[in-house]
């Protein structure tokens, strides 16, 4: 009986870029039909190796073997090489917006392959292609075989790029977070339509992400890397329940845990929103757009209060209005209709000027950590912007020692107070946009998704800051996120917002345990 | 409620970047370098831009001291026991011994003798022209006169030194584009800024009037203006400024449209910023790309638009040096070569060393190409 070789096998694999090495000495087995996870944080290497195993990277030294049936891939030439691109392995990307090309309709980028690699005739590939939309879920393939990138949904069009990727029937399939940049609930359809057309089609599939919970629910066999080494690899179940290597055990743990106090039975309500009412002018199809705009109503109605020392959630998708409920919070954006109250006094009835004091008290921290902060001011610049502003009396040396004490607060050392924001870490930055927001003493702040682009152990971290942090200063947190994970470990209370209308609210646990509404029911389904 | 016993604020460098550990952080070669000084850091490295910028620096500095290096009257004289500065009192030529109460002429072989006398003494600038000496004395042929002793680089039709027209041509050219780059980009970072940061209807408004206004043919308003009025530099400068900004406001406009859509704008606002507070300390240092790579660019543009004005006999007339009318005058004299290549070859060298340092600039601000992340 013949010795059965691994389908792919990376041996002794090391790349680098530069003299810096990206991954060391790699070693990994993936067999037919298998389900494999390759987990890691950001610039862990797991993207490298995968776009290695195709040699799709350009500049970097790849050293070792990469045997795919037995052949190295290494060897061999870029003819021979095409050949097993999109044929035998195909892989799919991030983000499908980027990765389909614009100018051409969907259909047609896959009719491309299929005529590629297969030889089909046009009206053939044609037809093949329909059928593998109609497979992977693309409602009405007829029709949007000649559909553009851009016309699809974020889902739909990772939809597409899967179906690119079967057209061929592969061995071997190349995930490379294939749903990290989707909303949760068109995550798990997608997972789910991956682990269909794994078990009809007895490919294997390569996953790569840093999601733990897509991990368990997918993969068979778990490879973990840090800093470009494997540190282990098992059994899905096994790593699980006992892992290892420290690393593993830290980022198993960095899970959000359940952290929140008790809020006294007194506590005013400092935030209380009344029928709030967003609305976008949006432009009308065809000639009556020159001449009206018609409306995009992103927020309808909402009703959020907010009492002191309390966190609560408000849970959405993309485009459910959630960031435009912050942004009318802090007057970013105008508001259509509907009023705000403040500390119990209605915003409306304010001076401009006690509007601008006030918002010292009402702060925000924004998602993006590399957006949030200018790149061209010092950390002390950064922080010390605010207090210049809202407390004018304090002297120059008074600000200095207020800056030095929040940002020991949140856990930053002094040096890096004339730093730049680019020689930190995403969260350091996001320490940074906290102490900006902590250091003017404020009572409310909106959190508009502190951790999402944080690698999960160090959104851990940040939680844990920010419930320390409530808890010393009483602060009452308006947390604003995707992730029902973070909202279960943090909040209170929890609002769920649906096509700009808040479809259920209640306490965090009841909600989640029994969820009313058919959407909140699909989140809670999706997302545990 | 279940706070994990590892307190937060141990693990400060947990970052995914361990190079970030403080005890590095003071070894590393770019540690809190300024953005402004990282991009000056990347074009020294650009050895040909950053060589160029220092020539062109110091000509331009030449140029700007070109009294004490081209000029008629001498630095310092010892006459008689007293010191005179001609530069700085106009002395008759009586004072050193001539007979006429006119003013002295310190090329006039005469004075020259009385300054060699014993005990005397005068110190001359190496190139003893002004632009607009004529040299009544010479011996060699003028109107136009090739290079010689004398005249090094030769004289034009007028029987000026071209050595001392091309030094002072070069001053104002030189020092015309750059009064020029400097309210264009003023101007320019102004207007675009204004309609980047409001948006909207102030943007649609003011982008219509900018197409009506860059619509206008500049050459044709120059010619009906030289037409008019007495030309000077002053409307020229005008006219070149008046419409030398359009095409660097679109360029503020979108960068301003791009940035004040990111988090630490909107962070501002939140903290209660006024627009201005805004614009200044946060949209305008990030949006200065555009505007530092085009600067030289600009100069050369400046000064190319001076020298053609002049070539096609639109600048500024009189006696004023400039490189323009050089060319025109070397166009016109083939057979007086001298004046062709002399001219022609200062404006090659400007402009190339111009080029050069826009190039470098280019290299220095595009970060990919560089590959310098120090993040």
């Amino acid at each position: 009986m013949a010795i059965i070789h691994p389908l792919l096998s990376l041996e002794n694999v090391s790349i680098a870029f530069n003299d810096k090495l990206a991954v060391d000495k790699l070693n990994l087995d993936i067999n037919a039909g298998e389900r494999v996870a390759l987990v890691g944080e950001s610039g862990s290497g797991k993207t490298v190796t995968a776009l290695s195993i195709l040699r799709l990277l350009s500049q970097a030294k790849i050293d070792g073997q990469i045997r795919f049936q037995g052949e190295d891939l290494l060897q061999k030439s870029a003819d021979e090489l095409r050949k097993i691109r999109g044929a035998d392995v195909a892989m799919i990307f991030q983000e499908p917006m980027t990765a389909l090309n614009p100018l051409y309709s969907i259909g047609n980028q896959v009719i491309e392959t299929l005529i590629l690699h297969e030889g089909l005739t046009a009206r053939q590939a044609r037809k093949k292609t329909i059928h593998l939309f109609e497979r992977t879920g693309i409602r009405e393939p007829e029709r949007r075989v000649d559909s553009f990138p851009h016309q699809l949904s974020g889902g739909q069009r990772q939809r597409a790029m899967i179906a690119m990727a079967l057209a061929c029937r592969p061995k071997l399939l190349i995930a490379d977070e294939p749903t990290t940049a989707l909303d949760t609930t068109i995550r798990a359809r997608i997972v789910k339509l991956l682990l269909d057309l794994q078990q009809e089609e007895g490919m294997a599939v390569l996953l790569i992400t840093h999601d733990l919970n897509l991990v368990r629910r997918f993969a068979q066999r778990v490879a973990v890397m840090e800093q470009g080494k494997l540190v282990e690899s098992g059994d899905t179940e096994t790593i699980y329940h006992s892992p290892k290597h420290p690393y593993t055990i830290k980022l198993l743990n960095s899970l959000p845990v359940r952290q929140i106090g008790p809020i006294a039975h007194n506590a005013p309500t400092l935030l209380q929103t009344k029928q709030l009412r967003v609305e976008y002018p949006k432009k009308q199809p065809g000639w009556r757009g020159l001449f009206r705009s018609g409306r995009f109503v992103a927020l309808n109605g909402a009703d959020v209060s907010l009492r002191e020392g309390e966190t609560v959630g408000v849970v959405g998708e993309s485009g459910s209005g959630k960031s435009t409920l912050a942004q009318a919070i802090l007057s970013l954006v105008s508001v259509k209709s509907g009023g705000l109250d403040f500390e119990g006094v209605p915003l409306a009835q304010r001076s401009k000027r006690e509007r601008r004091a006030l918002r010292a008290r009402l702060q925000v921290v924004f998602q993006d950590p590399f957006g949030a902060l200018s790149p061209r001011q010092t950390v002390e610049q950064i922080v010390g912007e605010g207090l210049a502003l809202h407390f004018p009396e304090l002297s120059k040396a008074q600000r200095h020692a207020k800056i030095v004490d929040v940002l020991t607060e949140v856990g930053l050392p002094t040096s890096a107070l004339s730093s730049y924001p680019h020689e930190f870490s995403g969260g350091q930055r996001q320490r940074v946009a906290i102490a900006r927001t902590l250091v003017l003493n404020p009572r409310v702040l909106i959190l508009d998704e502190p951790t999402s682009a944080l690698d999960v152990s160090i959104q851990n971290q940040v939680l844990r800051l920010l419930v320390r942090l409530q808890k010393k200063h009483g602060l009452s947190y308006l947390l604003i996120t995707h992730d029902l994970a973070v909202v279960n470990a943090l909040a209170h209370r929890l609002y769920v917002m649906h096509d700009g209308e808040i479809v259920e609210s209640g306490d965090t646990e009841a909600v989640i345990a029994n969820p009313q509404h058919p959407y909140t029911q699909r989140l809670v389904r999706a997302s545990l | 409620m279940s706070i994990p016993a590892e307190p937060d604020t141990s693990p400060i460098f947990l970052g995914s970047n361990p190079a970030l550990a403080p005890e590095h952080a003071t070894s590393r070669a770019y540690a809190h370098v300024s953005p402004s000084r990282r991009l000056w850091l990347r074009f020294k490295r650009q050895r040909l831009g950053y060589w160029s910028l220092i020539v062109f620096l110091v000509i331009y500095g030449l140029s700007l001291a070109g009294e004490f290096i081209s000029n008629e009257k001498p630095l310092v004289i010892y006459y008689q026991g007293q010191w005179f500065f001609p530069m700085l009192n106009n002395y008759q030529e009586s004072v050193f011994g001539g007979n006429l109460p006119i003013y002295a002429d310190y090329n006039d072989p005469f004075l020259r003798e009385q300054f060699k006398k014993p005990g005397n003494f005068a110190l001359y600038p190496p190139n003893p022209y002004y632009y607009d000496t004529l040299s009544y004395y010479s011996a060699g042929t003028h109107n136009p006169g090739p290079p010689s002793r004398e005249n090094w680089l030769g004289t034009d039709i007028s029987g000026y030194d071209i050595m001392a027209r091309l030094l002072y041509g070069f001053r104002i050219s030189v020092t015309f584009a750059l009064g020029l780059t400097l309210v264009g980009t003023a101007l320019g970072i102004l207007i675009g800024a204004v309609q980047g940061y409001f948006g909207g209807k102030v943007d649609l408004i003011a982008q219509r009037l900018i197409e009506v206004w860059g619509s206008m043919p500049e050459l044709y308003l120059l010619i009906i203006f030289a037409s008019i009025f007495q030309q000077s530099f002053a409307m020229l400068f005008l006219l070149l400024a008046l419409f030398g900004w359009v095409h660097l406001s679109d360029y503020v406009r979108a960068e301003f449209l791009r940035n004040r859509q990111l988090e630490y704008v909107k962070a501002g606002r939140a903290l209660g910023l006024s627009h201005g507070q805004i614009i200044w300390r946060h949209i305008l240092p990030n949006s200065l790309t555009p505007v530092i790579t085009f600067l030289p660019f600009r100069m050369s543009a400046g000064i190319m638009a001076l020298a053609s004005l002049d070539f096609l006999g639109l600048g500024v007339g009189g006696q004023s040096p400039s490189l323009g009318r050089l060319l025109l005058q070397g166009k016109e004299n083939l057979d007086a070569w001298w004046i062709s290549v002399a001219s022609f070859g200062v404006l090659v060298v400007t402009i190339l060393l111009l080029t050069f340092m826009g190039e470098a600039l280019r290299t220095a601000m595009d970060t990919r190409i560089s590959g310098q992340r120090t993040d």
